[in-house]
This record gives C-alpha cells, sequence and structure tokens, in this order.
C-alpha cells in the first residue's frame, strides 16, 4: 500500500529557502507571490493492506525520523494499494 | 580523561577532534564506530564530532542520531557521563533529544566557513571552567545548518536555567546581530544540558589547540574537560 507524507516546516519556523523560492519566482516577472514554504514528500511502500494501519503506521514513522516535530510538521495520505 | 570519538560515515573532524583530547590528556581516544551497539567500558567523555554523516540525508544528523550506537551514547550520558557535539555533532544531539531544539538552515542560506567570536556564558562546567566567565574566543565555523532555533518557552527555560552555554558575540563580547551569522535564536552559539554534562555547539573548538596552527584560543575548552576528570580522579 502506498503512502505519502508530506512535511513541512511548522508555522513560525524561519523558511530561508521558502523566501529564497518566492524572491526567484519575483525575479522571473511572476508577479502575487505570497508567502513560499518549502518542504518535503516522501512516498513509502507498506506490506499493510489495511488503510487504517497503514495510516497509523506511516504515523508513527514520521513521528520518529521523517519529520522533526521541533520544526515540522507532517500529514500522511494514504494513496490508492 | 578517557574519551571516545564516534565515527559515522561521513564524519570528516574526528581526527582533527583527537590530536585536540590527546593534546590536553597525552593518550588518543578510542575511535568508535557507529554500528557498535556497546561504548568501550570505562569511558568518560564521548564525542561526536563534525562533518556530514549520511550525507546529511533528510536532515543533518537525522540517520546518526538513530544509529544503533546513539542508544548506548545516551545510556552512558543519562549514567552520569559527558558527551561533547561540535557541529555535526551537536546537529545529531539535538536529532537525538539528547538537547533541546533543532538547527536549521543559515538564515543567509550561505554555507558559513570563517571565524567568530564566542562568549562564555557558563564558566563553571566541566566544558568551561578554564575560561573567565563573559570571556570571548574565536573558534572557526563550518555548516550550513547552524541556525540554532528553539520556540520561546524552550529558550526562556534555557536562558532562566543557564543552559545557554556561548553565544555569538563580536571579538569585543558584543552580541550584535551582525556578529551572529548564521542567524541563530537569541545568538545562541553553545548549549548544555541540565546536568551540565551534555554539550552541544556550532563551531569548531578543536580548529585552535596547537600555537603552530592558528593559535590556541580553543583549547581551555579541552583543558577544562580534562582537568574535570584528573580532579575528580
Amino acid at each position: 500500500m502506498k503512502v505519502r507524507v508530506t512535511v513541512m516546516p511548522k508555522a513560525g519556523v524561519l523558511d530561508p529557502q521558502g523566501k529564497a523560492i518566492g524572491q526567484a519566482l519575483g525575479s522571473l516577472g511572476f508577479a502575487g507571490v505570497g508567502e513560499v514554504r518549502a518542504g518535503k514528500v516522501i512516498e513509502l511502500e507498506l506490506a499493510e493492506t489495511d488503510p487504517a494501519s497503514a495510516q497509523a503506521a506511516a504515523e508513527e514513522m514520521a513521528r520518529r525520523l521523517l519529520a522533526n516535530t521541533v520544526i515540522e510538521s507532517f500529514r500522511v495520505e494514504v494513496l490508492a494499494p | 580523561m578517557k574519551a571516545g570519538i564516534v565515527v559515522f560515515p561521513g564524519t570528516n573532524r574526528e581526527r582533527d577532534m583527537a590530536l585536540a583530547l590527546a593534546r590536553v590528556t597525552g593518550r588518543r581516544p578510542d575511535m568508535l564506530w557507529h554500528r557498535d551497539a556497546d561504548l568501550p567500558p570505562g569511558l568518560d567523555l564521548v564525542v561526536l564530532a563534525g562533518g556530514f554523516s549520511y550525507g546529511d540525508y533528510l536532515r543533518c544528523g537525522a540517520m546518526a542520531a538513530r544509529s544503533p550506537i546513539m542508544r548506548a551514547v545516551r545510556t552512558h550520558a543519562a549514567r552520569g557521563g559527558h558527551v561533547l557535539g561540535v557541529c555535526n555533532g551537536f546537529q545529531i544531539l539535538c536529532e537525538a533529544g539528547m538537547l533541546p531544539g533543532a538547527l536549521l538552515r543559515n538564515a543567509s542560506l550561505r554555507f558559513l566557513s570563517m571565524d567568530c567570536h564566542m562568549r562564555v556564558e557558563r564558566a563553571d562546567t566541566p566544558f568551561t571552567h578554564r575560561f573567565q566567565r563573559g570571556a570571548v574566543f574565536r573558534a572557526t565555523m563550518a555548516h550550513g545548518d547552524g541556525n540554532y532555533f528553539a520556540d520561546a518557552a524552550t529558550l526562556d527555560r534555557l536562558e532562566g536555567e543557564g543552559l545557554v552555554a556561548l553565544r555569538y558575540t563580536t571579538p569585543d563580547g558584543q552580541a550584535t546581530e551582525a556578529a551572529n551569522r548564521n542567524g541563530a535564536a537569541r545568538g545562541i552559539a553553545g548549549i548544555l544540558s541540565p546536568s551540565l554534562r551534555v554539550l552541544g555547539l556550532m563551531p569548531h573548538p578543536e580548529n585552535q589547540v596547537d600555537p603552530e596552527i592558528d593559535g590556541t584560543d580553543g583549547l581551555p575548552l579541552f583543558e577544562s574537560l580534562a582537568g574535570s576528570f584528573a580532579a575528580a580522579a
């Protein structure tokens, strides 16, 4: 079962990478770009067949390794098997 | 003082650290392999040296913090053993939850390879007692992710409990914004555990321990450690 974990810097945590992307978009002439936040997406192939168990397993993985919850929040989505 | 330095894949400052430790102890520290589950018996100090463990994959220090030897390092600290983390070692200690907070990308987004100055905020710890409180010393910084972050409550607790060991300042000890090159919260360069036995810092005091090579500004830190164990023995 495929699971997607999206990890983002928490609100209030400085995201200089996002800021730099925003500035670069501005210099390319894209107007009207507000705040830009950059995170990461991690896709996992799990042996689980039950979506709820896959969700719970991935959340535990995110808490213990994939995200640093001091500075990052995460979201787990179970994708089609 | 019996010291050991953990070597992870990508650690690259272990030899400089070994020279600094050997200079004050007269004995070569053990090199400890990251896959070992146990530390050699009788270690006083475990050092996590600088480098780019596991290629900084996922987050700086994230992989190293979860490697087998770190369980043993955590046990060592819980039993009152001393731990020093420099640069990547500081990142690993934070990732392992042995020190609070995290090291973010430098505010400038630039890798900083330059000297900095730090003010000694606590001179009554095993790592700093050979400095005067308020003394300023020079060290080399070499990092892309040294921007110390913790939430306001954690920062207030660190300050209130006197666990900020070192702060970036100008050479004359002024904590200005310009002296804080990586943008660290409250100019924090190094923090201590509540036991005062775990210290993490971003700059490299091991670079300045030899009068023939860039001076001895960092030497008091190593002399402090050696002195702590000489006194205890």
